[in-house]
Formats: structure tokens, C-alpha cells, sequence
């Protein structure tokens, strides 16, 4: 067990910290979470600025325009990119961590040349068109039909909980293109295709969040024309295909939000000891164990890059465990927010507001919290499938 | 970064677990359990020699004195065995006072103390010939364990640090009922250790010795609380209710489920701890662990059902030890307050 950094690392990290210095004061200021295209100006404004200096696709492999970064070099680039305070990577979100590492496995020479080097730059935002209403946590299920029609397939359905879909110009979507038998188990028809944003018969309505904001849409579906060449893996392969994707992230998805937990425990410290709530001994205790918390949660995440950096990203035990402890140390830090703040913990103006009302989201995106514990309970214990 | 066992490490894990399986199986800790009280209470010497003998004790002991020569990740990682086999004993106290004379020559005398005295009540604690147990005068004041079968008391002031010959401090203690069937408990009267400054210290011996007290005693509570999870899952594929085994039952699922989580967090922090030796670390691992120990035990039982409430199921062994454990060196408030207090420091952490 070694926790230093390699000489190599080191050197990684002070250019990645001279860099951030230089280059964060010349950034706009952040449009507001309502202005869409000002969002994708602006994160797509970032993402170009790391694609000059040398930092975009940085654990994409070189083959694919990424940098082949180490996963640790990885982890450093997300620390240092939060401490710094720099942009999330928003709008790329998808194409960057999802999309992009999918089309780089599983593409063709043409698919690959088309689609990443545009995600890369920050030229194009892809959406995830996976979730339907009735087919959420039970993925398998979904119902969105592909139909083949000489090199089309002609696509009708519809999609919701898409981030991202008002600016979007793609959508990594998954569709069904063999019915549901007893000869074909429900996720074996399913393919995947790069569908256009802007396709005849695409309709995008926003939903509102409980925060009140626009965050993810519902996508219509309506007889849209999808070229073949559209497709990356074999038809009705697109489970396997998306498996693939998810074992990318690699332990590293929420590095940026653990650095943040860190931050606003130590902000939350900061205001009780003003404001007197220090002095509450059982409040301060609590923010004692979320002290505790937290260095688990940056451990855990230490532990799971380490792992995979040995077996070449294979995903272990660690991944289901630290999104079910992340995500409700997550809401248990706003509630203790809620406490330091008093009154103010109802003022909706408050920015750290709309952080607590965001963190509800967290035991349910990405697999609610019941899903990853009977994955836990059946994977990893391997205890009998259950219902 | 390299955050994960190296071969050395995995190995020597395994050979613990061998060594434990060997030296104490369940039927040995059965008969400690379920013995008369008298005979009970008894630490067995000649299984403290051969954990000697294997170099529990002297992990830590530099080779030229006779020791391994290893570091306390390797500590952290046998201690963790010993948690999970249940392997009763001051086993902290006698790891600490065998690598007692290393330290002191590494940081120095304090002032009047008389090492050579210090160093023969402690001669032998390598080998596993002589049992030490330990005694916290700060803070909540733990009983201490095994004082009867105990040949010293390493005792912890606010600053300095001493060997008491264990029947100095036994004829002013009194003996408990110990929850824990195979954790003798005594309650001490007010001891002062001789040369005592005012004043808790962070830095110096005693300050040193609790933070890798705190440790060693997480790691045992890890070493818990993944068995409890093995013990659980087993038992939830094993019993049948309604026709299917109770660990098909997501209600069963999902608190195994979150016993693994515990355990795994717990684990990450505990062996950062061990490589850090930070004091934040070192208290959150205690706090983790601690609650990953007494939660997973309880957890267990529930799953276990009405069998867990019985003498003869092991379950409640680990959770009445894991309320020893977690009563001794940092306990919860104490652990709490630090890492708080690490919050509104200015001085700059590794997250």
C-alpha cells in the first residue's frame, strides 16, 4: 500500500495546477442554470481550452485522441480541476464519459473519425436516451421500437430523464429491434444507435425538477429515419455494448463531488463557528462524522483507482459500494447544513439550496439506491436472485 | 499511488488467517466461551507464546532487536485477523510495550524516567512471553482487560507513559461482570503514572501510543465486521423460509448489502490510516470501524433471527466485543471532536 505519488505524478500535477492559475481567471462568468445555450457555450468553451492544452479525452486511449492517461493521473485531473474551482464538465458530461469511451470500444475507423474528435473539441454535445417511463431502473424493459427499413431504421417511442436533450446535438439511444419472446430474454434485442437531435420527428419537452429548474427532458419519438451506419455494435448486441460503457468510469465518476463534499464541510465549519451553532455540541460531533465520512468516501476512491489501474479497469466490489455510501453521505451533509444555517435553510435564494434540492436526486440517478444494494446482494455476496 | 496490498501483505494476511484457523478455532473459543467462570477468565499463555512465536507481537520490532522489521500496515493487517478469529487478549498493550524500547530510543528520554526499569517489565512482551495490558488515564477511562492474567500495566498519562507491574494496579481494582464472556474487566481507582506534566500533548509517547492504540483496535473491529458479514450471508443462503432460501428475500438483501458497505468503508480508511498515521485518519478509522464492528454484529443477529439470540450462535460475541473494543483508546465523542476540530484547523489536509 503506497499513497505517494510517483515523481511522474507529481510533475502531472504542479503543470495541471500552473495551467488552472493562468488560465481560470480569463474565464467568463458562469451563465445562469436556466440559460441553456449559455450553458453549452460556456462548457463547451472549457472543453476546447482542454483540448488545446493538451488535457481533453485525458483516460481515453491515444488511439481514440485521448491522452492515455493513467487512471491515477485521472484522479489527479479531477482533485486539482475541483480545488481550482474549474468548470464541471457539464454539457459534455455524456459524450465525454459515456458516449465517446463506447464508440472508441466498439466503433468502426469511420464512427470513431466522425463522432470523437467533435466530442473532444467541444463541438458536439451528445444526450443519453436510455431511461424510458417505464423502463428506469429495469432498463431491459424498454419499448422505444426500430424498425428495419432498407439502410434505415425508423425509430418511435419515447425517452425521459434525458440530461442535456435542449442542447444536444446526438443522443446515444437505446432501442428495441427484437420483441420480447420466450426465445429472446428481454435485453438481447436491444441495439444501440447514434441518433441526430435535429431528425425529423425528434420532439424535445423539458421537465421541471423539484428545484425548480430544467435539468433532463422527455424525448418523442415519431417514426425518425436513423441511417445503419448509425449503429455501433451488431444489432440487438446494444446491452452488451452499453455494459461496456459503464465498466469505464473506472471508480472516478464522483472524485469532483468527494472534493466538493470536503469544501462545504469545512465552508459548514466555518459559518457555525460564526454564527455560534459551534458551540452545540451535538452538531458539531455531527459534522465531526461526516468529517469521517468524507476521508472514507476520498479513500474508497483511492482504493477502487488503484484497483483498477492493476486489473486494466476491470470494476470490483468498490463501485455499488461507494455510490450507495456517497450518495447518502451526500444528503446526510445537507441536512446537517440545514442545522449550521437555521432560518436561511429556507431561503430558496441561497445557492447552497439548490445543492440540498439537487442532492435528493443522488440515491436514485445512476441506479437507485435499492438496485445497487440487491446488485451488492447478488454480485458481490452472491446470494439467490430475488424478487 | 499505489493504494492497494502488495504481495508481502496479502501473504502475510493469509498466513494469520491460517495460523489463527489452526492455533484457535472456533472449538478454542468455544471452550473459553463456555467455560467455568474461573477457568474463563484465564488468558491462555501457551497460545500467547505461539502468537509470539509467529511474530504478532514483533511485527513492528526492528530486526535488529530482534524483530520483523515491518511497519504498521503489516500490524494493521494481522490485527484485523485477530478481530475476525475473535482472538481474545490485551493484544494491543502487548504489541505496543514490545516495540516500547524501539520508541523510546528513537525519540529520546523523558526526562527521569527509568527506561531500564520500564524495559524489563516489558522484556519478553516480543516473544509473547509476557502479557501487558493497558490502562488509559485520560478520558473516559476504559476498564482495563485481563489484568489477572496480565505480568504489567502500560499506563498512559496525559503526556508520559509507564510500566506498572500488574499487581500493583490489581489489589486497587475491582472486577466487573464482563458483558464479553471471554473479556475479563477490572474498574481501577484514581491512578496517577509518577512523572505526569499537565497538560494532554499531540505530540510525544503517550499521544503516539493512543493513536496507534486507536488503530490497532479499528482493525480488529474491521476484522469483525467483515466476518459478520461472511456469517450472515452464509446463514441467508443456508435457511429456508417460505420455500426459497431468506437471502432471496430483498429485505434480507439489502442488509447484507449494507453491512458490506460499512465493512468496505471502514476498510479504505483504516488501511489509509495505517499508511498516513494521521491523526484524522487514525480517528476516523476508529470511528468507522467501531460503528461498521457493533452494526454489522447487530445486523448479523437480525438476519440470524431467532437462532441469533442464542448463547450457542457466535454473533453475539462479536457484537459484545465490538462494545469493548469501541469503549476502548478513541471512543466515538472523542474520535468526533478531533475530526471537527481538523475541520476549522488552518492547517491544509491531503482531500
Amino acid at each position: 500500500m503506497d499513497l505517494a505519488f510517483t515523481e511522474d505524478e507529481e510533475g502531472f500535477r504542479h503543470r495541471l495546477r500552473a495551467w488552472l492559475a493562468d488560465v481560470l481567471p480569463t474565464l467568463p462568468d458562469r451563465p445562469h442554470p436556466a440559460d441553456w445555450p449559455g450553458r453549452r457555450a460556456y462548457d463547451c468553451g472549457w472543453q476546447r481550452m482542454l483540448h488545446d492544452a493538451g488535457y481533453a479525452g485525458l483516460h481515453w486511449p491515444e488511439d481514440a485522441g485521448g491522452q492515455g492517461a493513467t487512471p491515477t493521473q485521472h484522479l489527479i485531473f479531477l482533485e486539482e480541476t475541483e480545488r481550482a474551482g474549474a468548470p464541471y464538465v457539464g454539457a459534455g458530461f455524456v459524450g465525454l464519459l459515456h458516449a465517446g469511451p463506447t464508440i472508441a470500444a466498439e466503433g468502426t475507423p469511420e464512427q470513431r473519425a466522425r463522432w470523437l474528435p467533435p466530442i473532444l473539441r467541444g463541438d458536439e454535445v451528445w444526450c443519453q436516451g436510455f431511461s424510458e417511463p417505464d423502463a428506469g431502473s429495469d432498463l431491459a424493459s424498454l419499448r422505444t421500437r426500430a424498425v428495419r427499413d432498407g439502410d434505415t431504421y425508423v425509430v418511435s417511442g419515447s425517452k425521459i430523464w434525458t440530461s442535456h436533450a435542449e442542447i444536444a446535438d446526438w443522443c446515444e439511444l437505446l432501442v428495441r429491434t427484437a420483441p420480447v419472446n420466450a426465445d429472446t430474454p428481454k435485453h438481447r434485442g436491444i441495439t444501440w444507435l447514434a441518433l441526430p437531435m435535429d431528425a425529423p420527428g425528434v420532439t424535445v419537452r423539458s421537465l421541471r425538477t423539484l428545484a425548480g429548474t430544467a435539468e433532463f427532458a422527455e424525448v418523442f419519438l415519431d417514426e425518425v429515419r436513423v441511417p445503419v451506419g448509425h449503429r455501433v455494435g451488431e444489432e440487438n448486441d446494444g446491452w452488451r455494448v452499453t455494459m461496456v460503457t459503464l465498466s469505464f468510469e473506472r471508480g472516478t465518476a464522483f472524485v469532483g463531488e468527494v472534493v466538493a463534499c470536503r469544501r462545504v464541510l469545512e465552508a459548514l465549519a466555518r459559518t457555525a463557528k460564526a454564527n455560534g451553532r459551534w458551540d452545540d455540541a451535538v452538531l458539531r460531533r455531527r459534522l465531526g462524522r461526516l468529517a469521517a465520512e468524507c476521508a472514507a468516501l476520498w479513500r474508497l476512491t483511492q482504493w477502487n483507482v488503484s484497483e483498477a489501474q492493476r486489473t486494466g479497469g476491470v470494476p470490483g466490489v468498490g463501485g455499488s459500494v461507494f455510490k450507495l455510501r456517497f450518495s447518502q453521505v451526500r444528503q446526510e451533509l445537507y441536512e446537517a447544513a440545514a442545522e449550521v444555517l437555521g432560518p436561511d435553510a429556507l431561503d430558496a435564494g441561497q445557492e447552497w439550496v439548490a445543492d440540498r434540492l439537487s442532492s435528493l436526486s443522488y440515491t436514485i440517478a445512476a441506479g437507485t439506491s435499492q438496485i445497487q444494494r440487491n446488485i451488492v446482494a447478488e454480485r458481490i455476496l452472491g446470494l439467490p436472485k430475488g424478487r | 499511488m499505489d493504494f492497494q496490498l502488495t504481495d508481502d501483505q496479502r501473504a502475510l494476511r493469509a498466513g494469520m488467517r491460517e495460523l489463527l484457523e489452526r492455533r484457535f478455532p472456533r472449538t478454542r473459543l468455544r471452550a473459553v466461551v463456555d467455560g467455568d467462570a474461573e477457568r474463563g477468565a484465564e488468558l491462555d499463555r501457551a497460545l500467547w507464546r505461539e502468537l509470539g512465536a509467529a511474530g504478532l507481537f514483533a511485527l513492528r520490532v526492528p530486526e535488529s532487536a530482534g524483530g520483523v522489521g515491518l511497519g504498521l500496515p503489516e500490524a494493521v493487517l494481522a490485527f484485523e485477523e485477530a478481530g475476525r478469529a475473535l482472538l481474545p487478549g490485551p493484544l494491543v498493550a502487548t504489541e505496543l510495550a514490545a516495540g516500547l524500547s524501539g520508541l523510546w530510543a528513537a525519540v529520546g528520554a523523558v526526562p527521569g524516567s527509568s527506561q531500564a526499569g520500564l524495559s524489563g517489565l516489558a522484556a519478553g512482551a516480543v516473544q509473547g512471553e509476557t502479557v501487558v495490558t493497558a490502562l488509559d488515564v485520560e478520558g473516559a477511562r476504559a476498564p482495563v482487560e485481563h489484568l489477572v492474567s496480565a505480568d504489567a500495566v502500560l499506563a498512559l498519562g496525559p503526556v508520559a507513559v509507564e510500566l506498572i507491574p500488574a499487581a500493583e494496579v490489581a489489589c486497587a481494582a475491582e472486577p466487573m461482570r464482563s458483558v464479553d464472556p471471554a473479556t475479563p474487566l477490572h474498574r481501577t481507582g484514581p491512578i496517577r503514572t509518577r512523572r505526569d506534566q499537565a497538560g494532554p500533548g499531540r505530540s510525544g509517547i503517550a499521544a503516539r501510543l493512543r493513536r496507534e492504540a486507536a488503530l490497532l483496535t479499528a482493525a480488529q473491529q474491521l476484522g469483525s465486521a467483515s466476518r459478520t458479514v461472511e456469517l450472515a450471508v452464509d446463514h441467508a443462503k443456508r435457511r429456508t423460509q417460505f420455500g426459497r432460501p431468506i437471502g432471496a428475500f430483498q429485505a434480507v438483501q439489502h442488509l447484507c448489502a449494507q453491512m458490506l458497505v460499512r465493512a468496505e468503508s471502514s476498510r479504505s480508511v483504516v488501511y489509509a490510516a495505517a499508511v498516513t498515521e494521521d491523526p484524522g485518519d487514525i480517528a476516523a478509522a476508529k470511528l468507522l470501524a467501531d460503528e461498521a464492528a457493533v452494526h454489522n454484529a447487530r445486523d448479523c443477529l437480525q438476519v440470524h433471527g431467532g437462532m441469533g439470540f442464542t448463547w450457542e450462535a457466535d454473533v453475539h460475541l462479536h457484537l459484545k466485543r465490538a462494545w469493548v473494543r469501541a469503549g476502548q483508546w478513541q471512543c466515538a465523542a472523542a474520535a468526533e471532536e478531533e475530526l471537527a476540530a481538523g475541520l476549522v484547523s488552518t492547517v491544509e489536509r491531503c482531500l
